[in-house]
């Protein structure tokens, strides 16, 4: 089996329409342990990468391949946490932050309908890390904002992923709910998860996160932040000559 | 003077109130599943598909049962491949897909004219039609379907709930979604017999959604749209015996009156709340909305 150790994408093209490519060349190595913030603007193909390196879409070119530092295994594949953009979210559906949680542990528990005593009290240590103690019967629309995107992010963390993906776990947020996912977020990393994620507070997440890349149909910069948020990277990436054009 | 228990002494009508209660019970069951998976439209839709292809089969000579289950997994297969593609809304797939089966059906009654079995009970539901074969077919699906929600539930919960998440955790979605449209399809077909085509998509979809306003728990939901589809459907059936009406589009009233009931409490409810507020309790009417919440202590 072996563990994670790296994650490598070369030459990774992909799109929803013929001659239009979401992504272009997306040349990109992230090792374990990385704590990653992918900066671009809208439209640029954020959640399409994401969700490539999730495996919900199939790459048109290149390889998506995560090694482990057993050379030999050829098909391993992480233990991979995703939490989507929250907005996607149908919040009539008449689920508890409970059973949220526990479903990140469906494919590998029992058929039974119930929660178990112990996945009981996995989720409440989940829930304590989150800092949502005592919310397990709490129907999800009655949260807010804050606290529903932690509960997905619960959800996420429930199987303790090698790698945790968030689509930008901050929009939206005020100032203190957003530092709490920040904080909760470098706690994981600290303790050894790799985290990738998306976002466009480019002043409070990407500018302290150890590491961002600056993305729009490819990779345009990567690095430290003090490096790699400079002003000619800002407008490769945000594409003001576009404007022009248009 | 009427005796309340005079119906129990008839024997069609025994297996008439089994067959309605079990229909009623596992309708309710699916119903849940099928309303918040956005496939309300699933009911009407499939059980035309399955008439076509029990007209189709009768007219080639094969059993009425085999018949409805091979148009009917076809026209599910059907839907799900189009609205796979997520660009056309499965009620759009389902109302073009069925209808065309089912005119093509109805397309060939009317130029063979060999239609045998009963036309009418199959639009309109006929329970004390039911004959022993029918009886037990019942029986198995109701059982084998309960237990097909009961082992899949949390799978198919996680599915509807985000798909692409579920996916992600590796379940595998687009299994279990082909496989409950064909549990579905096989509920419509053994209830089309006695409830009929025309009066399947209020069975189906009533009792979930008046459960659905009473609770926001998954399981009180699925619980409650059992209980309020078997009591509506045992009501409906001791009703029609009395009435002289036909069972079918009495149990459909009687659904229709749950709902009613269901939704009249949902808004009483909601108006006349009770809280407290410093260990005073009482209430007074009130609307909640979104904007508008304030913590509750009920005791
Ligand atoms: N399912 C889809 N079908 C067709 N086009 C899509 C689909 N999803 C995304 N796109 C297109 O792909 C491009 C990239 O979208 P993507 O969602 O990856 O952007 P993003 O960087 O995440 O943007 P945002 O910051 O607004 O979330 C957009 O032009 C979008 O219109
Ligand atoms: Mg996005």
């Amino acid at each position: 089996m072996g563990s994670f150790e790296y994650l490598r994408i070369t030459g990774l093209s992909y799109g929803f329409s013929y001659h239009d490519f979401v992504l272009e060349g997306v040349n990109l190595s992230i090792p374990r342990g990385r704590f990653v913030s992918l900066v671009g603007p809208s439209g640029s193909g954020k959640t399409t990468l994401l969700k490539l390196l999730c495996g919900i879409y199939e790459p048109w070119n290149g390889d998506i391949e995560y090694i482990s530092n057993d050379c030999d295994s050829i098909f391993y594949y992480p233990s991979v946490g995703y939490v989507p953009q929250i907005e996607t979210i149908d919040w009539n559906f008449p689920v508890s932050v409970q059973e949220v949680i526990a479903m990140g542990s469906w494919n590998y528990k029992s058929y039974l309908p119930w929660i178990d005593k112990k996945l009981k009290n996995q989720i409440k240590d989940v829930l304590k890390i989150l800092g949502l103690s005592g919310y397990e019967k709490r129907h999800i629309r009655a949260l807010s904002g804050g606290e529903q995107q932690r509960v997905f992010l619960g959800r996420a963390l429930i199987k303790n992923p090698d790698i945790l993906i968030l689509d930008e776990p901050t929009t939206g947020l005020d100032y203190v709910s957003r530092e709490k996912i920040f904080d909760i977020l470098k706690n994981l990393n600290n303790n050894g998860m790799t985290v990738i994620l998306s976002t466009h507070d480019i002043t409070h997440i990407a500018n302290r996160s150890p590491w961002v890349i600056c993305f729009n149909k490819y990779v345009i910069a990567e690095g430290p932040p003090q490096d790699v948020l400079k002003e000619d990277n800002l407008l490769k990436t945000y594409g003001l000559s576009d404007y022009k054009i248009k | 003077m009427i005796d309340p228990l005079l119906p129990f002494e008839y024997e069609f009508f025994i297996k008439g109130l089994v067959v309605s209660v079990l229909l009623g019970g596992i309708c309710g069951l699916a119903g849940v599943y099928i309303i918040l998976r956005g496939l309300s439209y699933v009911g009407h839709g499939l059980s035309h598909a399955a008439f076509g292809g029990a007209i189709v089969g009768n007219i080639v000579g094969i059993n009425y049962y085999i018949g409805a289950i091979i148009w009917s997994y076809l026209a599910s297969f059907v839907i799900y491949e189009i609205s796979k593609k997520n660009t056309i809304k499965p009620d759009a797939a389902i109302g073009l897909v069925t209808t065309a089966i089912f005119a093509f059906g109805v397309l060939l009654v009317s130029m063979t004219n060999k239609y045998t079995r009963n036309f009418e009970s199959l639009l309109f539901g006929n329970i004390l039609a039911i004959t022993e074969q029918d009886l037990y077919i019942i029986v198995s699906v109701t059982m084998i379907s309960a237990v097909f929600f009961f082992l899949l539930h949390k799978r198919l919960v996680f599915s509807f709930f985000d798909n692409e998440s579920a996916k992600i955790s590796g379940i595998k979605t687009s299994h279990i979604e082909l496989l409950f449209s064909f549990v579905l399809a096989t509920i419509i077909i053994v209830s089309m017999s006695s409830v009929g085509v025309t009066l399947l998509a209020s069975v189906i979809v009533g009792p979930a959604i008046s459960a659905r306003m009473l609770s926001n728990n998954f399981s009180n939901v699925v619980f409650l749209s059992i209980i309020i589809g078997s009591i509506a459907s045992f009501s409906g059936m001791y009703a029609s015996f009395f009435l002289d009406s036909s069972s079918g589009p009495t149990i459909v009233m009687f659904i229709t009156l749950g709902f009613g009931i269901t939704a009249l409490y949902a808004l009483f409810k909601k108006i006349y709340h009770s809280h407290s507020h410093g260990g005073i309790s009482h209430s007074h009417p009130h609307l909640h909305t979104d904007e508008h919440r304030h913590e509750h202590k009920h005791s």
